[in-house]
């Protein structure tokens, strides 16, 4: 049996947006080259900034959205071809926790049965069978009795994170897609939540596909991590290997501009210029040559191959590494 | 599984008051005083309506040739009819016709139209167009256009006229739901019921349909006062029920000729409908001021 | 001896729901010297986005008000003045900048027109001497094409741009003060080190204090000369931003600062602080810290501690010191 709980390969996604009613077509290349894998416990991080395509690869992962090209696999099982009644083993062994505690929680619905729902949509269990069960993992989240029988939305944020950490657990699942489950909250409650999330992982043996923009918050929490760049994974690798020696400029510049919460750090930094480009009309190329400080002329006309680097594992993309 | 060392950091148990949404809607109603007198009048004529057989002081069915046309008087506090009738046995019989039939064409409609509205927003595609396509042929009608088209073709009767209503209460149902489904279905916690693979029927009836409910009840109790009205007009123009029965609308019909000579017998059943239409549509106004707060203080 | 430009005493500011008046400020105390950045830290509802609307007094809308304290901006009150005084301050000698600038700026209106409306008012230049002032702004905040732009409506720009355009429009009266309340945080990490560059770089041309409100203790390390922490409508520390993060004395700054993650830091288990932020219509009697502090002694549920010097330009509110000062 191996060890890869996710392998996707070449993920592609477009949306097509129409332009009203007598102008042509346009497709957007929401995720246009995402390849990686996750091992059994273990965390990937995919970072990036808006527009990046990280939340559209979870989605497409959990097949929320339904993938134009390539193919994911699950503990050694393809799913990205198969249709939703085909998915229900999946559907149990893969959760997902939402960015907003407060809108992923149905304001209508008690805690403990926002908690069941998983139980009640794919077991039989009794009502109090149920019940006893959403009374351990509220235990183990850090939550009691008393917040079972409340609605969600009179807890603050996060406490409804706990929540909706509860729902994703209860089924036991092997990888959880957490999509900026802390980016919504104060930073004593994020390390909270954060605590609480590598416990899990180290008790239960969970893997985590965490998307983030916050690069602190990501060399915390993964073992592995992809950054993204208009759709496609322009440099991954181990955390440490990335963090202290990137190769992408653009992975370069990211490290550089996060704020260092120390005063007697303040460094010059790589102001990348300009903005970040529309996906609905990406630049030809190396998408990142527009704001890129060596960008030289094949960074106009070629699109750079995905290169294995000196250590294991670690890749990038980008023309420089061919000199 | 207890065995995980987590801090257990948020069990700082607060002593609220635990909230209920029903607790929370009485409190916010009882300060809309007009809804709330016009809800006390509604259930009065409720409770009329289902009385009505025990409280009616004459037969309301029993011509008196020795009281034609009387004037409101002590023994007939609303008079009599053409027919020596008393108006005012005929009035509370009348409720429970009225009522019911407003009521159940109303309840079938929002029925037909919520599950058609429900399906057309969530699934989208060629359902929705279908379903929403026809909604505006129908909707291309006027309203009591429709109903009379209905009527002529099933044949007058009280039950046709429920029919007749509910269906052009249909798309109206269906146009809101609809509305409402397209609103709740980007809410994260629709996709976390995806995610988590919950069916299509239990994503609606669970996370989507609680959502229009309020919409929902503010547009029944309009449109309850919408219905009374088209039951009424079918019947005074002779598709509802049979001329002999206590139906407000025929009261009104068989009663014209007589408005120069005997006004009470046109007055008093069109003072009942103009009642009850506004009553319906003043507790509409409250529901929706407690109910929807975003279009408050318009 | 620095001159202090705004002094802010005792302030209180409460807001009226359902007849009841709950207030949010206990109390606020600090001051800005000129041409100093001074960071106001705390986590959502400590109340600090408020103290800046109660010093702006920018109210409209709202049931808030000012209940008691003083804020003395150039030796005149602040608190005293008419809303006709009020309007002629804001935008000509202290400015505001906001976290999301799409939901500051006219999205019918051009960029031009916004940009020139307070420079016409304020420093009574005519309409084409406005417009030469607006692209002149436009090209200091770094826009390129500062001409087109001026013609432009707010939604064609990206999420820095508009920031950049906020910007310029703060700036375009040669403020005193800049108060800018979260200006990063909408923003993308490359944008947001564009924009605190430019800031920075403004801030040291046009020597004017910036007071900058914000969550993110990366930016406050960065950016800022002193820095002022708020827990729960209170200051409960202020000290310069060196002080504060190598040895914060507040057991809640000690927190908050322990708690983010930091770039290329390795650390098993982040240090939390337990609990949740108090509401603010249920306040814990005492210090409103206490029932989150790990080092809570008897005395701090039941009184509140004064805010004590106990540091050369150190303030801190905390029973642990004040005891030890006596």
């Amino acid at each position: 049996m191996s060890n890869t709980i996710l392998r996707v390969e070449k993920l592609k996604k477009s949306f097509e947006l129409s332009n009203g009613f007598f102008e042509k077509k346009k497709t957007i290349q929401a995720v246009s080259d995402v390849s990686f894998e996750i091992q059994k416990g273990e965390t990937f991080s995919l970072v990036g900034e808006s527009g990046c395509g990280k939340s559209t690869t979870g989605r497409l992962i959990s097949r929320l959205l339904e993938p134009t090209e390539g193919s994911i696999w699950i503990d050694g099982m393809e799913v990205s071809n198969k249709k939703e009644s085909q998915l229900k083993q999946m559907r149990q062994s893969v959760q997902m926790i939402f960015q907003d505690p407060y809108a992923s929680l149905n304001p209508r619905m008690k805690v403990k049965e926002i908690i069941a729902e998983p139980l009640t949509i794919h077991t039989n269990l009794s009502t109090s069978e149920r019940q006893k069960k959403v009374l351990e993992i509220l235990e183990v989240v850090g939550l009691s009795e008393y917040h079972s029988e409340r609605y969600a939305h009179e807890f603050s944020g996060g406490q409804r994170q706990r929540i909706g950490i509860a729902r994703a657990l209860i089924m036991k699942p092997q990888l959880i897609i957490a999509d900026e489950p802390v980016s919504a909250l104060d930073v004593s409650i994020q390390s909270q939540i954060l605590n609480l999330l590598k416990d899990l992982q180290r008790e239960y043996g969970i893997s985590y596909l965490f998307i983030s923009h916050d690069l602190s918050v990501v060399e915390h929490i993964s073992d592995n991590i992809g950054v993204m760049y208009l759709g496609a994974i322009v440099e991954s690798g181990p955390k440490d290997t990335v963090f202290a020696n990137p190769q992408h400029p653009y992975t370069k510049a990211l490290l550089s501009s996060v704020p260092v919460a120390n005063p007697r750090l303040r460094k010059e930094k790589i102001i990348l210029k300009g903005d970040i480009p529309s996906p609905k009309n990406p630049p030809s190329g190396c998408t990142f040559h527009t704001r890129c400080p060596f960008a030289m002329d094949i960074c106009k006309k070629e699109k750079p191959k995905r290169q294995q680097l000196q250590e294991e594992n670690h890749f990038a993309s980008c023309h420089l590494l061919d000199q | 599984m207890n065995s995980v060392s987590i801090d257990k950091n948020e069990k700082t148990v607060s002593m609220q008051p635990k909230y209920s949404p029903v607790k929370e809607f009485w409190k916010n109603f009882r300060k809309q005083k007009v809804a709330f007198i016009a809800s006390v009048f509604v259930l009065l004529l409720i409770l009329v309506a289902i009385l009505a057989p025990y409280i009616a002081p004459f037969d309301p069915y029993k011509p008196n040739y020795d009281a034609l046309l009387e004037p409101p008087s002590k023994s007939h506090l609303a008079g009599t009819d053409e027919y020596g009738r008393d108006i005012l046995s005929r009035l509370i019989m009348g409720t429970r016709i009225s009522l019911s039939v407003s009521f159940a064409s109303v309840f079938l409609g929002m029925i037909l139209g919520t599950i058609l509205g429900l399906m057309s927003g969530y699934f989208g595609g060629w359902l929705d167009r279908i379903i929403m396509r026809s909604s505006d042929v129908l909707f291309s009608f006027p309203d009591l256009l429709l109903a009379i088209a209905i009527v002529a073709i099933l044949g007058p009767g009280l039950n046709n006229v429920i029919i007749a209503v509910t269906v052009f209460g249909i798309p109206s149902f269906a146009r809101l739901v609809r509305g409402a489904t397209l609103e709740a279905k980007e809410n994260t916690y629709v996709e976390a019921a995806k995610s988590m693979g919950a069916p299509h029927r239990r994503i609606m009836y669970k996370h989507i349909f609680p959502e229009t409910v309020s919409s929902l009840i503010i547009f029944v109790t309009m449109r309850i006062g919408t219905a009374i009205l088209a039951a009424s007009s079918l019947s005074f123009l002779g598709l509802g029920a049979s001329p002999e029965t206590p139906e407000w609308g025929v009261m009104l019909s068989t009663g014209r000729d007589y408005l120069g000579t005997a006004s009470h017998v046109v007055i008093v059943p069109g003072i009942a409908i103009f009642l009850t239409v506004l009553a319906f549509n003043l507790i509409g106004d409250g529901l929706r001021d407690v109910l929807d707060p975003k279009t408050k203080n318009d | 001896m620095t001159k202090k430009l705004l002094q802010v005493e005792e302030l209180q500011t409460e807001f009226t729901r359902d007849k009841q008046k709950t207030r949010i400020l206990h109390g606020v105390n600090f001051h800005i010297n000129e041409g100093e950045v001074l960071g106001l830290v705390g986590e959502s509802g400590c109340g600090k986005s408020l103290t800046s609307l109660s010093i702006m007094r920018l109210f409209q809308g709202t049931t808030g008000e000012i209940t008691n304290g003083n804020i003395y901006f150039n030796d005149s009150n602040l608190v005293n003045l008419s809303d006709y005084e009020m309007r002629k301050l804001r935008g000509k000698q202290m400015a505001m900048i906001f976290q999301d600038p799409m939901t500051s700026l006219n999205p019918v209106m051009k960029i031009g027109k916004q940009l020139t409306e307070p420079i016409r008012v304020h420093l009574k230049l005519n309409k084409s001497e406005a417009r030469e002032h607006a692209i002149a702004m436009l090209t200091k905040v770094g826009i390129a094409r500062p001409d087109e732009i001026v013609d432009e409506y707010p939604h064609q720009l990206s999420g820095g741009m508009r920031q950049r355009v906020m910007i310029a429009m703060a700036m375009s009266c040669n403020p005193n003060l800049l108060i800018a309340d979260e200006p990063t945080t909408a923003l993308d990490v490359t944008i947001q080190a564009q924009i605190l560059e430019l800031m920075k770089k403004l801030q040291k041309e046009e020597k004017m204090s910036i007071l900058l409100i914000t969550h993110d203790l990366g930016v406050v390390a960065e950016m800022c000369d002193r820095v002022v922490v708020m827990y729960a409508g209170k200051v409960v520390e202020e000290a310069s931003v060196y002080d504060l993060f190598e040895n914060p004395k507040h057991p809640y700054s000690k927190g908050l600062i322990a708690s983010v993650p930091k770039l290329g830091e390795k650390k098993d288990k982040l240090d939390s602080i337990k609990g949740n932020v108090p509401n603010p219509s249920n306040m814990p009697k005492g210090c409103k810290f206490a029932p989150r502090c790990n080092m809570a002694m008897p005395i701090c549920h039941e009184q509140e501690p004064a805010c004590l010097a106990i540091e050369n330009d150190r303030l801190c509110s905390c029973w642990l010191y004040e005891l030890e000062t006596r």
